[in-house]
């Protein structure tokens, strides 16, 4: 069960980019991806920013290949996946025994919106075509099937940690000799059902996102897809180009507090990256850069920093919030990120925490603000927390 | 390594929950959606609590923690489940103020209990159990999955009594949208005459099923979980056959080692083809049975056929009304579950008497 577990390819697509070498232009320009809304038909347009995909459904859909009447988060999910695959180009690919582990929370929710006002009206009513995406399971059923991937798919719904868990349970797959590729990670569209659900519970900052900032309000939601390709050490071995890095670590923990707020100490957070650390073998000082969960609100940044103080202190790692770019994806956050914690590795990247002024007055330490590269990372603990308590931290390490 | 299925509970539209006798009569409906019959829920859940909560988390809650009383394990060490739609009633409720109150005054709570991950993160607070936690949500295979990864858990050595199961709920909307979507039978029925009349449609169904899972023998045990298997798309009747042989072949086992085949018949024509070619092809001497007229047929069935299955093992009969056929051991040792979720994901489980 200790066989380790490579990087082999890397696919994202949020509001600051539609691939990777987009994404990595942004961050050197500190090109943040937040704004008016523009697609999403919505009464908040105007007054809540969010960081849309900036490309519209049959824009979309022509960059995926499919049609546009389907739902967004298909579209998002393809596209990104796809980039995930091709990267890693895999030698005889078709002969392996190869996975596809995704993770969202609305699945077709933007095409059930829809829907939903017809059948309101009349139960008889509503577009059928239109209620076939609403299921999560949908979404990975098309793309796996647009891949060409039969031999194992699933689904994981942990709310904002959901892809982080896909990317673990993908790599378990391999571990335990069940699979010897899995493309892992998630996707998920904005759609109202998200927008007016976070606004009920007051935490959409009405301006840009603060994260880790004594003064932040909230989140801007955000959309994409982030995946990354795991492979078996056999499979690394048939590579034509060298592995991005291995994913070392892994936990997820409950914080078991509230049905959405985090416990005023990080337990769950706390856990699962000690967790993590424990899996890798490793110890607080070997990490060399923490992607945060840093969604912004006054709740979670103070939660996630308590435990990274209790954890780390007296030293802290460089660390983070690339929401401060590409809004809170929900399900798709933790693939997003882990693509950023990789590309970090690779490049040698720390990306800047956008918009900070003033370091939180119960926390020791500050994000950093410079986009910095050429550092030496060894290895990035990415954090992913979600309602339902749950909380999973991942370990990318340098090979 | 051995994995023992130590207790199961089960809410769904039979008398299956609590202290009550095995299968011993069936509960019918005279339409084509069975709804669970549900419990008092005060021995789980605050009922100031409750009064909040959906039937789904309820139910969660409450066949989760008889599972645990029943398997006498105060914390287990993960927390799965498996849910093809999730919440649908808070889905629903939040989706439809959306559009009545235009986007402007909503309420939180049905968005907040909305997640799909709401059922495993209600338990998990209950218990206040900080352990691995996680929710799968893929279509028919949703409670595989899940199952998948208590397996993987237990072999891993990284936690112990696993708690998993599967949930379902159905609500008017979904009932109404799957019915025009054609998964229903169009005229009302008797779920005692599934079987009976060839059409087109099933029944549809809810509830909610839970699992301790560990690897440590016990007299207690109901049943050893020895091996599961998901294969997708099978594009002939010789594919399916294949795959089930080589599952048969993977862990060492004949057909005619078997005591009793249960598969995931639903009276819809076209679903229940499927099982008439390869019955006859794999299993002609085998004692079969079925259960989705006692459940109706939903996307995580399969959790009630485990709970069938380990329970015939378990009691040591097998319920007259879930006999399909004639039944040649009446003590069934070996038990194959096979379903196949609209031809797409088929799922087998192979469970045996625990030593």
């Amino acid at each position: 069960m200790s066989s380790p577990v490579y990087i082999a390819g890397v696919g994202v697509i949020t509001a600051i980019g539609n691939n990777v070498a987009e994404h990595l232009l942004a961050f050197s320009e500190r090109k943040a991806g937040m704004g008016d809304i523009t697609l999403l038909n919505t009464k908040h347009k105007g007054e809540l920013p969010v960081a849309e995909v900036k490309l519209d459904n049959n824009a979309l859909a022509n960059l995926a290949g499919i049609s546009s009447k389907t739902s967004r988060t298909k579209m998002l999910s393809l596209i990104a996946a796809r980039e995930a695959m091709n990267d890693a180009a895999i030698p005889k690919f078709s002969e392996l025994r190869t996975g596809f582990v995704s993770a969202n929370t609305v699945g077709g929710m933007d095409k059930s919106e829809d829907f939903f006002v017809d059948f309101l009206a009349d139960n008889n009513k509503g577009k059928l075509r239109d209620i076939f995406d609403h299921e999560c399971g949908s979404i990975t059923e098309v793309v796996a099937d647009e891949l060409g991937i039969t031999d194992y798919m699933t689904t994981i719904s942990t709310a904002c940690s959901s892809s982080a868990n896909a990317i673990f349970y993908g790599a378990r797959l391999i571990k335990n000799d069940l699979l010897d590729v899995v493309i892992a990670g998630g996707a998920d569209a904005l759609a109202k059902f998200t927008l007016n659900g976070f606004n009920t519970l007051m935490i959409l900052d009405k301006e840009y996102c603060r994260p880790f900032d004594d003064t932040r309000e909230g989140l801007n939601l955000g959309e994409g897809a982030g995946y990354v390709v795991l492979v078996s050490d056999e499979v690394a071995k048939t590579l034509n180009k060298p592995v991005y890095c291995a994913l070392s670590g892994y936990n997820n923990s409950n914080d078991a507090y509230h049905q959405t707020a985090s416990s005023p100490d990080g337990t769950g957070s706390y856990m699962a990256m000690q967790g993590a650390l424990n899996k890798a073998g490793l110890k607080p000082t070997d990490i060399s850069y923490i992607n945060l969960h840093g969604t912004g609100t006054p709740n979670n940044d103070s939660a996630e920093g308590t435990a990274i103080k209790r954890l780390f202190e007296p030293d802290f790692p460089p660390m983070s919030s690339t929401k401060s770019f590409t809004g809170h994806t929900l399900g798709a956050s933790g693939g997003v990120e882990a693509v950023f914690s990789v590309l970090s590795i690779k490049h040698g990247l720390i990306y800047p925490n956008l918009r900070f002024k003033t370091q939180m007055h119960e926390l020791p330490f500050a994000p950093e603000t410079e986009y910095l590269k050429g550092q030496p990372i060894k290895n990035v603990l990415s954090n992913s927390f979600g309602f339902g308590g749950n909380c999973t931290s991942l370990i990318f390490s340098a090979v | 390594m051995k994995i023992y299925i130590r207790s199961a509970a089960a809410i769904t539209a039979q008398k299956t929950f609590g202290d009550v006798p095995f299968l011993t009569e069936l509960t019918e409906f005279d339409e084509t959606r069975l709804m669970a019959i549900e419990p008092d829920y005060k021995d789980y859940v605050d009922p100031k609590l409750a009064r909040r909560m959906s039937r789904m988390v309820k139910m969660g809650v409450a066949s989760a923690l008889q599972c645990l009383r029943d398997g006498q394990t105060e914390m287990p060490g993960a927390i799965l489940t498996g849910t093809a739609l999730g919440c649908q009633e808070d889905t629903v409720a939040f989706l439809t103020r959306i559009i009545e109150m235009e986007e402007e005054m909503l309420p939180p709570t049905a968005f907040i209990q909305s997640t799909h991950n709401t059922v495993a993160a209600q338990i998990a607070l209950s218990l206040k159990c900080h352990n691995y936690n996680n929710t799968f949500v893929h279509k028919g295979i949703s409670f595989e999955s899940a199952l998948l990864d208590a397996i993987m858990l237990l072999k891993e050595g990284d936690a112990n009594d696993i708690l998993v199961g599967g949930t379902e709920e159905m609500t008017d909307a979904a009932f109404k949208i799957l019915t025009r979507l054609g998964l229903y039978k169009r005229r009302p029925i008797s779920n005692a005459d599934l079987y009976k009349t060839k059409t087109h449609g099933t029944i549809g169904g809810e509830g909610s099923i839970f699992f301790l899972l560990n690897d440590k023998p016990s007299p207690d045990n109901l049943a050893e979980l020895v091996a599961t298997k998901v294969f997708y798309k099978p594009k002939a009747s010789v594919d399916i056959e294949l795959n089930i042989n080589k599952f048969l072949t993977d862990n060492s086992i004949n057909a005619e080692d078997i005591d009793l085949v249960i598969t995931g018949k639903n009276g819809d024509t076209k679903n229940d083809a499927v099982y008439e070619s390869v019955i006859p092809a794999l299993f002609s001497d085998n004692s079969l049975a079925y259960y989705k007229h006692l459940t109706g047929d939903y996307p995580v069935s399969m959790s009630f056929a485990l709970w069938l299955g380990a329970n015939i093992i378990k009691k040591g009969k097998v319920p007259a009304i879930v006999a399909d056929g004639e039944i040649k051991n009446p003590s069934p040792k070996k038990i194959l579950i096979y379903n196949h979720y609209q031809n797409s994901y088929h799922s087998l489980m192979l469970i045996s008497a625990a030593d």
